[in-house]
């Protein structure tokens, strides 16, 4: 689960110093606890040789005095996103909703997987969908005419908009649907590779959409997203005739990056597939 | 790509921590395993911090290497260049993430 795998059992356990890769060198045995949702502190001294010119520009200046007094922070960057994702878990929770956060590149057919789904799911599963993008309303006007209660979050902010959601983001498009109504909904993220997988939103599991169009290589350039995912669904598979791609190299690369994954082969167009993603959707669900 | 944003969470986290002290350098701790690129969060930093308290505090960022513990031969490695999280000695990807994911504000230095 990438960076939500933290450990949460709380292990105390010490390790030998056989490190491949570079030499150090350390006096004295130590342990790590691991607690949840606390950083891992290496207390290592691992010594990299700068290159100064970059050191520069990254602001490494360790080479400088500063006489003003210093004050030690520890404070997680993540830590107010992560506690409002939590108070959105809680939230759905509290009404029995399952939330699955959904993430692909723009164009790998997460909106139209969805659409298949809810009309798959409709009248027999409540579904929501909280709808991420930049600008416009056009996937979520493509959601409609299923029983499903949309709300649609625009990110765009004045900066060319924001490239994930965040759980504050969806703390707000919580507040315009009706939980109590709701058995399943889902939190189609900002088509992006990179920046989704950063946040946690609140949901109870990941999925990702890839498309064969994309190249097998994409688990390799995107590890943390492919690692951060519960499922990844492999769309498009009615394009394979026409396409150098190798599929199994692809999974393969899945599977290197993210051992426990789940992994879908589907055809949004013929259909194909489509049935064993359903069942894992609702596999999750309370009712 | 999601730097400004985070800027944003430091800029919250300093502030609260500064009280109204002038802050001359804000350090901060990034695993490489995070997706932060550490030129843009320094330039999204200048950005951000124009024309606020924060406008003359430099952002300097100390990098954190990845290192997997293996479960099957109890020896560490640290990952430079494969995205692939497994053993260096043994190959086994029965590992434990030990560090690569840090983010956190370490400290503040003040003005004089």
């Amino acid at each position: 689960m990438g960076r939500f795998h933290r450990h949460d059992d709380g292990t105390t356990h010490s390790h030998d110093h056989d490190h491949a890769g570079h030499d150090h060198h350390h006096g004295h045995p130590h342990d790590h606890d691991h607690e949840h949702g606390h950083p891992h502190e290496h207390p290592h001294d691992h010594e990299h040789t700068p290159d100064p010119e970059r050191a520069e520009l990254i602001g490494d200046h360790s080479g400088y005095s500063t006489g003003g007094e210093r004050i030690q922070v520890l404070e997680r960057i993540f830590d107010e996103n992560d506690r409002a994702a939590e108070t959105n878990r809680s939230l759905l929770d509290t009404a029995d909703v399952t939330a699955i956060n959904l993430m692909s590149s723009p164009g790998a057919g997460k909106t139209t997987l969805l659409v298949a789904t809810l009309s798959a799911l409709q009248d027999r599963v409540r579904c929501g969908v909280i709808e991420g993008d930049i600008e416009t309303s056009i996937d979520a006007d493509r959601l409609e005419g299923f029983g499903a209660q949309i709300s649609l979050l625009n990110t765009g902010d004045g900066f060319g908009g924001e490239c994930h959601l965040d759980a504050p983001m969806v703390a707000t498009a919580l507040t315009r649907l009706n939980l109590e109504d709701l058995d399943l909904l889902f939190i189609e993220n900002v088509g992006n590779l990179v920046c989704p997988a950063e946040f946690d939103v609140g949901a109870h599991r990941r999925a990702m959409v890839a498309s064969v169009t994309e190249g097998e290589d994409k688990p390799l350039k995107y590890p943390v997203m492919f690692r951060s995912v519960d499922a990844v669904v492999i769309n498009k598979i009615d394009l394979l005739p026409y396409l150098d791609f190798d599929i199994d190299q692809f999974q393969a690369n899945i599977t290197a990056i993210n051992p426990t994954a789940t992994i879908f082969l589907t055809s949004t167009k013929t259909g194909e597939g489509l049935h064993e993603w359903i069942d894992w959707v609702q596999s999750g669900t309370v009712n | 790509m999601h730097e400004l944003s985070l800027c944003r969470s430091i800029g919250s986290i300093v502030e609260k921590v500064a009280e109204g002290r002038r802050v001359a350098v804000v350090e901060i701790e990034v695993g490489h395993l995070r997706q932060v690129v550490p030129e843009t969060l320094v330039h999204c930093w200048t950005l951000i911090t124009q024309g606020t308290d924060l406008a003359n505090s430099r952002l300097e960022i100390q990098e954190k290497p990845c290192i997997v513990a293996c479960q099957d031969c109890d020896k560490e490695t640290t990952l430079t260049e494969s995205p692939i999280l497994e053993c260096g000695f043994c190959t086994s990807k029965n590992v434990t993430l030990i560090a690569g994911e840090e983010f956190m504000v370490t400290s503040l230095v003040l003005e004089d």
